[in-house]
């Protein structure tokens, strides 16, 4: 993680705490293994348990710390370790390239070339974190100590600055003032709606009643939407920092954190920084001298996406069903067992403290006209640099695919991007010149959501897109409005028909009809939002449902049901790959001559493809092109 | 789902087969929860305690909270997280994030459905194996992935999954895979 890339450099250690550990003081040096999710999965474990191993080995364990991190961010390039001498950034590390790194870096002072990042457009290889492209055009405020701490280390989040702003916010300002300061940034709320954060403090704030709340909502149930995980596992206590600043500001001396049941990493860093904060005075009793008292608890999710509704999450923290109610009242009058209550987004809270520090003048210099500072985006799907990235409000689309996420994988073709999960829409290449900012997405019939950006190529079929987004906002409906209810049932069974192949005249018409009558008249932003996937797809890739329905043929070859798989006869050399590949066993031939997919058996799994080393095995859709293809294969 | 409420003064043997259920635990857990006040936190709990919500146990403690067994009905039914059905030894959960769905997430799926002779939720006859789904396990850079208890395997294919399987089994020593092992294999991570 670069300490470049951030806008402004972390403050000195607050005042009269003790600093038992400085990053990079003491002489001691550091080797931090990237512990985001991706990572893990890839094996960041081994890789760390790899290091501990040789810098023993090596007789460098009182000279190197090996420890984790969290997300370094460039999650396709996982696992990575970056070593503190000169920042230098090892991606994809394998567990028997550590030895060479510890030896030739670690004990030799020289990077180990062969294992530095190469720049796939240049074919260059760069040592430093913050020389790399995807990191040098971000913008880091909400991530800004994501990766660079050790998020269950209170010192290392003091030592760059941590609780800070808390201090000047309780020992300095007035709530009022706090609360101008807000309005004055122009932070919006980051979950999705982007509603002006100040705005709703002010209300909390002259909202009449004695006992008040502030709940953060982490309950972030967008798939293909891993920012808030990573801020909450990575920098847990900018959060509770941006809570405590909300509570003095809203006058709310206890806090929640709902936290999505998926996430039991972010609930253990959370506890954690949840106990030092009070070991240390941060949370609890007279804070900062000052006699104000806020507490912090957490509350698990079990597992409902209609939670991230916030009189859903209200009623789920009050241990009922997460069933959402109709506004007003809003929470800011009468939300958590009935008192005037203010919910944020895990990245609206760790964005806070940093606007406190740096001013408003300084987070409104960020941004576009109507939208302020910056956004943290998950970037995945087919992106050469799947991620986490966070740019100023206002940059294109472009800007965040093609230069931070460095464009698409293996070559092929942009075709759209997938904004705001299940509630958002597909954002087609004519409008990749679209800025990022609340209004400009939503005029596209996307939105702006929660962060989450999945890039589909050629490869991916928008009907099936939209039906698996359907499919989940289906499942996912609590069931108290019938229009969500029934309505989101009925778009999901055309959607099926369409892509088994059985799309009938009128189809569009009728999802046409039914998301438009979903939209207007769903109880909460879940139904109301559910219809967009459709809508869009219609919108930018009607054809494409157009192919499904009258001449059943999947373009993007993705239907399974519209698919065939078969061997093209004058690419196949006969090497028997696919073959032993084949679950079925259903590909068959003489040795060294082109074998051929019997289409009876086909599961379509994909296996020979994959396998195939020379491309032969096609995939084709319509009932011509599959005749053609299997017709031409051997033995035919 | 609407699920019939059994009920009955004397606690009843577990009717999936688990006859020595001792729902004594329940009154512990009661009594140091607020039924009330935050019944999810009480049924996670319980849930943490017996591994699911069996019905003995929700009568249990339905009686000794005063509370009507429909409203924690309401709430198991209500949450993704809460099971009545006992769970496998093993759970093998396949991600469908947006990610992994565009990176072919149903193959994997359907390669394990056919590796364990299961539908997806349900739970193998030997009650080794759970197949199960989520939404999203924040891995996309690694589409398509899966987490076989606490061991996660990124960048699957269907060969890979089928792969990763039978290795499983062999070293629980379940089913030795027959010949050869098939297909190269994914990377297992502890």
């Amino acid at each position: 993680m670069p300490e470049q890339a951030r806008p402004s450099s972390g403050p000195a250690p607050a005042e009269g705490v003790k600093v038992t550990v400085t990053p990079a003081a003491g002489g001691r040096r550091r080797v931090s293994v990237c512990a985001g999710t991706a990572c893990v999965f890839a094996g960041s474990m081994k890789v760390r348990d790899a290091f501990v191993r040789e810098v023993e080995a090596a007789g460098l364990a009182a000279a190197v710390e090996v420890r984790l991190s969290g997300c370094h961010g460039l999650c396709s390039q996982g696992p990575s370790a970056i070593v503190s001498d000169g920042d230098v950034y090892y991606p994809r590390l394998r567990e028997k390239d550590v030895a060479g790194v510890v030896t030739g870096h670690l004990a030799g002072g020289v990077p180990v070339d062969k294992l530095l990042y190469t720049d796939p457009s240049t074919g260059e290889r760069i040592a430093c974190a913050h020389d790399i492209p995807f990191y040098r055009q971000q913008t880091r405020i909400s991530l800004r100590d994501v990766g660079l701490i050790d998020p269950e280390s209170i010192d290392e989040y003091l030592a760059r600055g941590g609780y800070k702003a808390a201090r000047t916010a309780l020992t300095t300002m007035t709530p009022e003032a706090i609360v101008e300061e807000i309005l004055a940034s122009g932070l919006r709320g980051r979950g999705g709606a982007g509603f002006p954060t100040g705005t709703k403090w002010q209300f909390a704030r002259r909202s009449p009643g004695e006992v008040k709340y502030i709940i953060c909502n982490g309950d972030e149930g967008d798939p293909g939407a891993f920012m808030d995980a990573s801020i909450m596992d990575g920098d847990p206590h900018a959060v509770l920092e941006g809570m405590l600043i909300a509570s003095f500001a809203i006058g709310a001396h206890e806090g929640y954190i709902y936290v999505r049941a998926e996430y039991p990493l972010a609930v253990k860093r959370l506890r954690l920084a949840i106990a030092a904060a009070q070991e240390r005075g941060f949370l609890g009793e007279d804070l900062f001298g000052t006699g104000w008292s806020f507490a912090v608890r957490i509350k698990e999710g079990a597992g409902a996406f209609v939670c991230g509704e916030e009189t859903a999450l209200i009623a789920s923290i009050e241990g009922k069903r997460g069933m959402p109610r109709s506004r007003p009242p809003f929470p800011a009058v009468s939300g958590l067992w009935g008192k005037p209550t203010n919910i944020n987004n895990v990245e609206t809270f760790a964005t806070v403290p940093w606007v406190i520090a740096n001013g408003a003048a300084a987070f409104a210099a960020i941004g576009s006209e109507r939208c302020k500072g910056t956004k943290a985006f998950s970037l995945a799907g087919k992106v050469v640099n799947g991620g986490l990235a966070e740019v100023p409000m206002g940059s294109t689309l472009r800007h965040v695919i093609f230069d931070v996420g460095g464009g698409i994988k293996d070559g092929k073709q942009f075709k759209a991007v997938q904004l705001g999960g299940p509630s958002g829409g597909c954002v087609p290449a004519s409008l990749l010149d679209t800025p990022v900012d609340y209004e400009s997405l939503a005029a596209t019939g996307a939105i702006m959501g929660s962060g989450g950006m999945v890039v589909a190529d050629e490869s991916t079929c928008m009907v099936d897109l939209a039906r698996y987004f359907l499919q989940f906002t289906q499942n996912e409906s609590c069931g108290k409005c019938v229009p969500c209810r029934l309505g989101t049932k009925r778009m999901l069974e055309i959607l099926e028909r369409i892509t088994a192949g059985k799309g009938q005249d009128g189809d569009i018409e009728k999802l046409d009809t039914l998301a438009r009558g979903i939209k207007k008249t769903s109880l909460c932003g879940l139904g109301q939002t559910a219809p967009n996937p459709v809508l869009t797809t219609i919108r930018y890739f009607r054809d494409e449902y157009e192919a499904h329905i009258y001449e059943q043929r999947c373009p993007a070859g993705a239907c399974d049901a519209l698919i065939a798989y078969a061997i093209d006869p004058e690419a196949c050399t006969g090497c028997t790959l696919c073959a032993k590949k084949c679950p079925t066993g259903c590909i068959s031939g003489e040795k060294k001559q082109p074998y051929a997919i019997d289409q009876s058996l086909c599961i379509r799994c994909d296996s020979c493809r994959q396998a195939c080393k020379f491309d032969a095995v096609k995939v084709t859709s319509g009932p011509e092109q599959i005749a053609a293809a299997v017709a031409a294969q051997a033995g035919a | 789902m609407p699920r019939r409420v059994v009920r009955s003064d004397a606690a009843p043997a577990d009717p999936r087969g688990n006859g020595d259920l001792d729902v004594c635990a329940v009154a512990t857990l009661v009594a140091e929860s607020d039924p009330h006040g935050n019944l999810i936190a009480l049924l996670q709990r319980a849930q943490g305690e017996f591994g699911y919500l069996p019905e003995p146990v929700i009568d249990e403690i339905a009686r000794l909270s005063g509370l009507p067994a429909s409203r924690l009905h309401g709430i198991i039914t209500f949450y993704a997280q809460f099971s009545t059905v006992p769970s496998g030894r093993h759970r093998v959960c396949v991600c469908h994030g947006t990610a992994c769905h565009v990176a072919g997430a149903s193959r994997i799926t359907e390669a394990l459905e056919q590796e364990l002779g299961v539908c997806d939720g349900d739970t193998t006859a030997d009650r080794e194996f759970t197949l199960d789904s989520v939404a999203c396990m924040g891995a996309c850079s690694q589409a398509p992935v899966m987490r076989i208890d606490d061991d996660t395997f990124g960048n699957l294919s269907a060969d890979r999954t089928r792969k990763a399987l039978r290795d499983l089994r062999q070293e629980l020593g379940l089913q030795p895979p027959v010949g050869a092992a098939v297909g190269e294999g994914g990377e297992k991570h502890a």
